[in-house]
């Protein structure tokens, strides 16, 4: 369940209010309407997850890194211990 | 905690009316193909369940086809229905290794049509049919009552010459050939969807429709030794390659990595829940050839616009015959399965 | 594609894999409710880089093989009212009820739309004064504030012709209803990562101590559930039960606030009948009193009525993960894709439509043919 993906905030129309903000989301170059009233915190240049036209989540960037620098150590760790 | 309960719904039968899915180019139409069509029409050319028949008319090899276009909406962005409408025939032809060289249109129009609209179809045909190098010799007009029609469907049979030797088809496929996809996939659809669904690009897809027998002539002038060719149409590159592996008796594996797709394409695929594999065409194909001709026919196709990014992507083997398999983007391994109905935007 | 491409990378697949197979000492059983990681795990064949004492289950985590037939006949009937402009989002509309489908009502005449977004069913209404609008709300609670938002809007703004016929679902309950049969061989669960990115984990923790289970918050890309996968082993291995976050980069342990605030007053929750599973109280949602005139149910008192139902879908059990879909007597058989008895063989999430798309190749001998996924790579 749950066909959430990841886009780029490119613009945000607040006008009307927290509940109907909204903005255009890119995602890797088609650009769609989300509705981004439950990530108020959302601002241009970060990426948020969108499920059915609206934004669920700011992806925390640092974080997505994580995995890779930790299966990156580990690897430069064995090379260090040797066959 | 009580024992659960298990439930079931009742069967409902697939076959008592025709659905939507029937026309979509995968399982569905195939079924009504073998269980319908071909036990009244059944002969050799039908069996060998290729794009045209080509046929042997007093010591001449003729290719002909025929194919209907109904798509909505009528104008989209790259063309319309009338660039399809040409294309789509002048590909059939050439996927039997033939020489397009004419066609026909017969229309059948919706009563209340703005002229206008027909006016630009036309048009479009006009300019498509100069750059196929095709004449239009023959048509015919009919009108319905409003609301029996989506305001134009236009059904095209074409006919073109066999100038080579070679017999081209699923049943000419070999273990071991190089299967090579003409170009990136899934913009015809793209597009198309994009006007029903409302989204919008930072440069708009274009649909890909485009004449393909200059690539093709250049192939058979190069002596490649073509053994099959398939126009990816509806039902995408799964549903031909699926195709040809029932056709052919033998098995294909594909690699996903392999696969050429736009950014802007799979983005929109993504949101939609789409798989680009299984998205419409109008101006790609696939091509059979010998593992040995592989490098020169990716060169040869590549020096063609419409097939500038052609690239080998899998392989025709003797295994699991009439199954197609995909290595995926990590390694592992699935059944390419033909759709068998619509496929359908999802949020799961 | 930022966030999606860097989490299918190969090289860094195989060294997950290689971590799962340094870290596995036992036969372990993990289940992955949503759909939606049954899709990828299929479509992926992430099975293939899984060390073999590792067995993938998967759960009732497709609201659309969930939904209960009554509630579908309801769609068709009131798709069928002239004047109705019936929408729903892609996945249901194949799913048949006792007798049809949305797609077969569509086809004999009804105005049976597929939209991407609730608000689109609210932009139809208003664009339509004259026109009944209605909106299949299913969906676990991931899509809840989508359709909690969609009526508050409407709310706002007085739209009259527009209602939703909910079918909402809720995972914890469905967790424990499988962890509480008597036939339960599940040892840790791959949580839904999207319906945590609302709900968070909190409520969680009470399961997994309850039932001494590790649970392991994971995404949708192919090395989330390795990691996933990788965790939660880690974690049987050690003996541990706890709840873990390996969609860290989406999920936060309280959820989405604003949008958890949405779904309260909306909607508020209730028992609800899961197909193939049977009633589970308190594991739905319905509209709250204040907006229960935008309830579709008690708008249009059609359908409804007893069903009929086949013994022969196994959906009960395939759902609970006791069986898999090739051990159902139907499966590929009396059951496909195109003539399917149960809802889990007719949605792409299903897990009967996910083996039979995807799943085939290991019970048709093809395996043996492929080239070999050595460890080596």
């Amino acid at each position: 369940m749950c066909l959430a993906v990841p886009g780029k905030v490119v613009s945000v129309i607040e006008e009307e209010g927290l509940n109907f903000r909204r903005g255009k989301v890119d995602f890797g170059g088609v650009l769609k309407e989300v509705c981004l009233a439950y990530t108020p915190e959302a601002s241009v240049g970060d990426y948020v997850l969108v499920h059915v036209g609206f934004s669920l989540s700011v992806v925390d960037e640092a974080e997505a890194q994580k995995i890779f620098e930790t299966l990156r150590e580990m690897e430069q760790l064995e090379e260090l211990e040797g066959p | 905690m009580k024992e659960l309960n298990l439930t079931c719904p009742v069967p409902r039968p697939a076959d008592d009316v025709i659905v939507l899915a029937h026309g979509g180019g995968g399982k569905l139409t195939n079924q009504l193909i073998e269980r319908v069509f071909l036990p009244a029409f059944g002969c050799a050319p039908l069996e060998a369940r290729h794009d045209g028949a080509v046929l042997s008319v007093s010591g001449l090899r003729l290719a002909f086809t025929t194919d209907s276009y109904v798509v909505r909406p009528l104008v989209f962005p790259g063309g319309t229905i009338g660039d399809l409408a040409v294309n789509g025939t002048v590909n059939d032809l050439a996927m039997c290794g033939a020489r397009p060289l004419y066609l026909s249109a017969g229309f059948i129009l919706e009563e209340g049509l703005p002229m206008q609209m027909l006016r630009g179809i036309v048009e479009s045909m006009r300019a498509a049919a100069e750059r196929a190098g095709v004449q239009l010799v023959t048509g015919d007009t009919k009108v319905v009552d409003k609301g029996k029609g989506d305001g134009v469907f236009i059904n095209s049979a074409g006919i073109g010459a066999v100038e080579t030797s070679l017999e081209i088809g699923p049943a000419a496929v070999r273990a071991g050939d190089a299967v090579i996809v003409s170009g990136d996939l899934g913009a015809h659809g793209v597009a198309i969807l994009s006007v029903r669904e409302g989204l919008e690009f930072e440069a708009p897809i274009q649909s890909d429709t485009a004449p393909l027998w200059a690539p093709v002539e250049a192939l058979l002038e190069a002596g490649i030794e073509v053994h099959c060719l398939r126009d990816l149409t509806r039902g995408g590159l799964a549903s031909a390659v699926n195709e040809i592996a029932t056709a052919g008796h033998l098995g294909i594996q594909i690699t996903e990595s392999a696969v050429p797709v736009r950014e802007p394409v799979r983005g929109a695929c993504e949101i939609l829940g789409l798989d680009p594999l299984y998205v419409a065409n109008e101006g790609r194909f696939v091509a059979f050839v010998p593992e040995r001709d592989a490098d020169r026919t990716v060169d040869i196709l590549r020096g063609f616009s419409v097939s500038k990014d052609a690239t080998s992507i899998g392989r025709a083997v003797e295994a699991h015959s009439g199954v197609v398999t995909l290595e995926s983007r990590i390694g592992g391994h699935r059944v390419l399965d033909m759709l068998s109905g619509e496929q359908l935007p999802r949020i799961c | 594609m930022k966030f999606l491409d860097e989490y299918r990378d190969s090289a860094t697949a195989t060294q997950l894999a290689r971590l799962i197979r340094e870290t596995v000492h036992r036969p372990w059983t993990l289940m992955e409710v949503c759909g939606g990681q049954t899709h990828t795990i299929v479509k992926s064949g992430l099975m293939d880089l899984l060390p073999s004492e590792i067995t993938l289950v998967h759960g009732p985590g497709c609201p659309v093989c969930v939904t209960p037939v009554e509630l579908i006949d309801k769609s068709i009937a009131i798709a069928a009212l002239p004047g109705t402009i019936f929408c729903s989002f892609g996945d249901m509309l194949r799913v048949p009820g006792s007798s049809k489908s949305l797609l077969d009502v569509k086809a004999s005449g009804a105005d049976v739309r597929m939209v991407y977004s609730p608000l689109d069913a609210v932009k139809l209404a208003r664009a339509n004064p004259s026109r009944e609008v209605v909106f299949f709300a299913v969906g676990f609670e991931t899509t809840a504030p989508a359709n909690a938002m969609a009526v508050w809007q409407a709310e706002r703004e007085g739209i009259g012709n527009f209602s939703i016929l909910v079918a909402h679902v809720l995972v914890p309950p469905a967790m424990e209803a499988i962890l509480a049969s008597p036939n339960c061989r599940i040892h840790a669960f791959l949580a839904a990562g999207h319906v945590c990115t609302v709900m968070g984990w909190e409520e969680y923790e009470p399961i997994s101590r309850r039932w001494h289970v590790p649970i392991v918050v994971t995404g949708f890309e192919p090395l989330d559930l390795l990691e996933g996968v990788q965790m939660a082993v880690a974690q049987l291995e050690q003996g541990r039960a706890e709840v873990e976050n390996q969609y860290r980069r989406a999920v936060r342990r309280e959820g989405n606030r604003p949008a958890q605030e949405r779904i309260a007053e909306v909607f508020e929750v209730a028992p609800r009948k899961w197909r193939g599973i049977g009633e589970i109280p308190s594991s739905g949602l319905r509209l709250r009193e204040r907006y229960r005139a935008f309830d579709a149910g008690e708008r249009f008192p059609v359908g409804g009525g007893a069903v009929e139902e086949s013994s022969e879908c196994i959906a009960g059990l395939v759902l609970q993960g006791l069986k898999k879909p090739f051990e159902c007597p139907a499966f590929g058989t009396r059951c496909t894709p195109e003539s399917p008895l149960g809802a889990p063989m007719v949605s792409s999430e299903g897990a009967c439509a996910a083996y039979y798309l995807y799943g085939r190749r290991s019970h048709e001998g093809i395996e043996s043919d492929l080239p070999s996924t050595a460890p080596s790579r």
